[in-house]
């Protein structure tokens, strides 16, 4: 019997991602035996003629990471789902749009001004943009467009399950990989990872009081050293709100957590859900005075929308177009 | 989410035309023929009175007849109707809670002016309903049992009353009173509009058969700190000043007070306002109950910032002698009650007339306000009925009163405060037959609204008290150098509403007939007991006609002037009702609302986010199983920690994603 084909595949990301793959160190090596790769951009060379030219469903799996912001990617999602018995969303971008989907904050036309006209570390009065096709001396090259948003994976295509993460864990990445070479999967649309908050598999836990009561927000540089809660000295934590699965690496080693495994499969909308947990406990009654301690935190989208701005019930700025 | 397509799912949608309520403005059978196109609906009809008996039969028989397993109706608020329809669709054979009800007639008929627009409205709630209803589970009510015992926490008439009514009829009554003794402002006045009754010889008969009730314990100079427990169960903590007195041994003999080493009262009077004196140990009038003294440490010389110095040669304590009812090592003390209702009937408090300026009250000694007044005119008050200026011995021949100081003013309190127009009267005919001086009322509006009171205010008018439209301007002591009968005196300046000019009137007295307002310590009241209040600061009733003594919180009643400014017999009245507490206590128990939320115990990570959300405190940690839990019973279903909780780890009964998203796409799926 043929090994299983898998395929790795990146969108908009960081490629953090690919590094997870890798820091499977000595395991990688089973997973290779056990696998055929059929394409993996970061690290062997496949072409797109390859995979178009193989059978509709003949990739067994594809790790797809990255969110969709280019007509070049939705290409890509299209024909690897095509390809695929089992498209996997790899990571908080795919997942939830990560911090690509940030610039959902704003349009097209700003991002691009301001990235190659405005943005103070260019030469000044050039104003070159990117052209999606230019033609000299008879050869033309194009270049793909850029979307008006930034899109999840499952927005775009059908998604079978969603490894968490930003990036996933080797340990999640593991036990996905497992999960598939011996047949245990679970249902359809399941992200990958436990069903709870980080909370629970927190070391700060214990120290977490029965009441917040936030008088001032604190950035995590101002409180490093304290090993309480976050949430009790005052420091954004979206563990509450946050799948655990992670071991509370970040908590552990410092830092609050960011969010990057997304709710739990009963929230529809991370951000709002701790948003509404962090205001409900802020120790003002007064209006200016609850405005004064919501100065602490001077970045809510990045804060609490840091990873699910795209999957959010937001999803993006109201007065953006609403094509893709 | 997922359509649901379950084939059991049979609804039966009516739509009620609430005579010409709803049909005027919305169209009913529009709004049925509709609903019938959508998915799940076997039957929808239009009618004119669902919550008429062939209504509430009409379901039932449906139900029947069409195998219904949902029932929507859509007709008035469910505040008033959905225990009906509840109750039909049970006797249908079906769990109640396989019901929703739409209100298109306060939320749609009422409000709306455009018939077609209306109508669109009907259909799209109506969508909302029956896509929701498809969702609802099977619930079931539980039962609280009430504890018998009752709390009553004020001790003025109000209080007095309720507390009588519930010990008339066997129960047993705590009764809590902050000042040394029960009887509340009542008991300051001198006598009660219209009848001009005696206030202490109606309300001191009262107030000792509420203190020697076999079934009330009275527990006065004590304050209610805390309440924990839940409905029909709670537990309070009552504080107990220390009066250094052992209740129990004091007889009221008062022979401590005659022999206190002050000879002479010498220390302002509280229950007088400040116009009488009193000593260190004192009864705060003489028909106080219980008929214990007090000693006050501010000024008995055996303390000194509240510490003893055991400086005084205590003849008091020689006084006493072997009653030995004194003790000065008395400390505060905390005592627990379990009881199963409360009525609150904490009062009022005169609007502070220093707020304002305009009027002189505490900058001219002659400004008095209205319950100086009522304690300046009454026979055992600190002059013993004869009314003098400040200085003790002057006879006012003059006097204005001027209405509404610190109600129906913006700047101020905009309500009106009910009783100050007829007490102003009273105090009018009371000052007139004390001195026979010419009385003048400032009012804005005359409001004489209740028994025999627009019959007194033309007695007034026939006495010749003179009567002045507008409100005043100023009172001042500067005289205007021609006018020599303006010396010395103070002067009202008034813009004269009726005769249209402004006028100047010189008096050797002026009366504020100052408004009613919330306690001081109301919010921390409301809070304690999760009582809710209006913009004013009042208590708020559960509805103003159709639940006006009840609260938000079941088994605790409102009665007397904390929830509005309202005259004694209106008080009265309303103490009775609040006797409603009889009803749940003879009931046994209570029924609750199962629309409570819980928490999915697998899925809870133990974040605590919830716990100080709730504003019922029915939410605690369990520190061995490291996760939240709901007190069912404490539970209100206000929904706070379900939208709170983080990780989506708290569910509410009728109120479950699925449900309220439903909603939601049924809401915008009409077009």
């Amino acid at each position: 019997m043929s090994k299983p084909k898998v395929a790795f595949y990146w969108c908009a990301s960081c490629g953090g991602c690919e590094e997870t793959v890798v820091d499977l160190a000595e395991d990688i090596l089973g997973v290779v035996e056990k696998v055929d790769i059929v394409l993996w951009p970061v690290a062997m060379d496949f072409k797109y003629k390859d995979i178009e030219a193989m059978a509709d469903k003949s990739i067994t799996a594809t790790f797809l990471n990255g969110a969709i912001r280019s007509t070049e990617q939705e290409e890509m999602a299209r024909l690897l789902r095509r390809k695929s018995v089992y498209l996997i969303a790899y990571g908080a971008c795919a997942h939830t749009g990560g911090i690509p989907a940030l610039a959902n904050q704003f349009s097209r036309e700003q991002i691009l001004k301001f990235n190659y006209e405005d943005a103070p570390t260019l030469v000044k009065g050039e104003k070159t943009r990117p052209l999606t096709s230019f033609t000299e001396e008879g050869r033309t090259v194009s270049l793909p467009a850029l979307h008006n948003v930034v899109r999840t994976l499952d927005q775009v295509v059908d998604v079978d399950y969603y490894v968490p993460g930003c990036p996933p864990t080797p340990k999640i990445t593991r036990a996905a990989v497992n999960a598939l070479l011996e047949g245990k999967l679970p249902p359809k649309g399941t992200v990958i990872g436990p069903d709870h908050a980080l909370c629970e598999e927190c070391e700060r836990k214990d120290t977490k009081p029965d009441k917040w009561d936030f008088v001032e927000f604190k950035r995590p540089h101002q409180k490093l050293m304290d090993e309480k809660c976050f949430l009790a000295q005052g420091v954004v934590c979206m563990g509450p709100a946050t799948r655990a699965g992670c071991e509370a690496q970040c908590t552990a080693g410092g830092m609050p957590c960011t969010g990057c495994f997304g709710g739990t499969s009963r929230v529809r909308d991370q951000g709002a859900k701790i948003l509404s947990s962090i205001c409900s406990n802020i120790a003002a009654k007064e209006e200016d005075e609850i405005d004064e301690t919501l100065a602490g935190i001077p970045d809510p989208v990045g804060t609490f929308y840091r990873y699910g701005l795209a999957k959010s019930i937001l999803r993006r700025k109201m007065n953006l177009p609403t094509n893709p | 989410m997922d359509k649901p397509t379950n084939q059991n799912i049979r609804i039966g949608f009516y739509v009620c035309h609430c005579g010409s309520n709803i049909a005027a403005m919305v169209d009913c059978p529009a709004v049925a023929k509709y609903v019938e196109t959508l998915p799940h609906v076997v039957l929808s009809r239009d009618y004119k009175y669902m919550c008429s008996d062939p209504g509430q039969e009409l379901i039932q028989k449906d139900i029947a007849e069409h195998k219904l397993t949902r029932v929507v109706v859509a007709s008035c608020s469910p505040l008033l109707h959905e225990h009906t329809f509840r109750g039909a669709v049970e006797a249908g054979g079906l769990n109640p809670f396989f019901f929703h009800m739409v209100n298109i007639r306060e939320h749609d008929s009422w409000v709306h002016t455009d018939k077609a627009e209306a109508t669109t409205k009907a259909k799209e709630l109506a969508h909302a309903a029956i896509m929701r209803v498809a969702m609802h589970k099977a619930l079931e009510v539980k039962r609280v049992p009430v504890h018998p015992d009752a709390l009553v926490i004020g001790g003025g008439i109000a209080g007095i009353h309720a507390a009588m009514t519930l010990a008339n009829a066997g129960k047993k009554v705590f009764l809590v009173e902050r000042e040394p003794s029960i009887g509340g402002h009542m008991a300051k006045f001198d006598k009660t509009f219209p009848t001009l009754d005696c206030a202490a010889c109606i309300l001191t008969p009262k107030m000792s058969e509420a203190g020697s009730h076999p079934n009330i314990t009275l527990l006065s100079y004590s304050e209610v700190t805390k309440l924990d427990g839940y409905v029909g169960n709670y537990t309070v903590t009552v504080k107990r000043k220390p009066r250094y007195i052992i209740e129990d041994k004091c007889t009221g003999c008062q022979e401590c007070v005659a022999n206190c080493v002050y000879k002479e009262a010498k220390f302002p009077d509280e229950f007088n306002e400040g116009l009488g004196k009193r000593k260190p140990v004192y009864i705060p009038f003489p028909q106080a109950t219980p008929q214990v003294v007090v000693i006050d440490p501010k000024t008995c010389l055996n303390f000194r910032n509240g510490e003893l110095t055991g400086k005084c040669k205590k003849s008091c304590v020689t006084a006493c002698g072997e009653k030995q009812a004194i003790d000065f090592n008395q400390k505060e003390t905390f005592l627990e009650l379990k009881v199963g209702t409360v009525i609150v009937t904490t009062g009022f408090k005169a609007f502070d007339a220093k707020r304002m300026p305009q009027y002189g009250y505490g900058k001219f000694p002659n400004v008095f306000t209205a319950l100086e007044i009522e304690r300046l005119v009454n026979s055992s008050g600190p002059t013993g009925g004869h009314v003098v200026l400040r200085d003790g011995k002057t006879e006012p021949k003059s006097i204005g009163i001027i209405h509404c100081v610190g109600s129906r003013d913006k700047k101020t309190n905009r309500w009106c405060s009910r009783v100050c127009c007829m007490y102003s009267l009273k105090l009018a005919h009371l000052l007139k037959e004390h001195t026979g001086a010419e009385i003048y009322n400032f009012y804005i509006d005359m409001r004489t609204p209740g028994k025999g009171y627009e019959e007194f205010y033309d007695k007034l008018l026939e006495e010749g008290v003179h009567f002045i439209r507008g409100r005043v301007g100023e009172v001042t002591d500067w005289a205007m150098s021609k006018e020599e009968m303006e010396k010395g005196k103070l002067v009202i300046r008034v813009e004269d509403t009726l005769a249209g000019y402004v006028r100047r009137i010189p008096f050797d007295m002026v009366v504020l007939a100052t408004g009613l307002e919330p306690q001081e310590d109301a919010q921390s009241i409301r809070r304690m007991l999760n009582m809710s209040c209006g913009t004013e600061g009042f208590f708020l009733e559960r509805h103003p006609k159709l639940a006006p003594v009840s609260t938000f919180t079941e088994g605790i009643f409102l009665a007397g002037c904390c929830q509005g400014p309202r005259d004694i017999p209106d008080s009265v009245a309303q103490a009775g009702a609040a006797a409603e507490a009889l009803v749940l206590i003879d009931k046994g128990y209570i029924e609750q609302e199962p629309n409570t939320a819980y928490i999915l115990d697998d899925e809870c990570c133990g974040c605590k986010s919830c716990i100080p959300l709730c504003p019922y405190t029915a939410i605690t940690f369990d520190a061995a199983k490291k996760k939240a839990v709901i007190n069912e019973a404490l539970c209100k279903g206000c929904g706070t920690c379900v939208a709170g909780c983080p990780s989506g780890s708290i569910v509410q009964n009728l109120f479950d994603d699925e449900e309220i998203f439903s909603e939601i796409e049924g809401v915008l799926a009409h077009e």
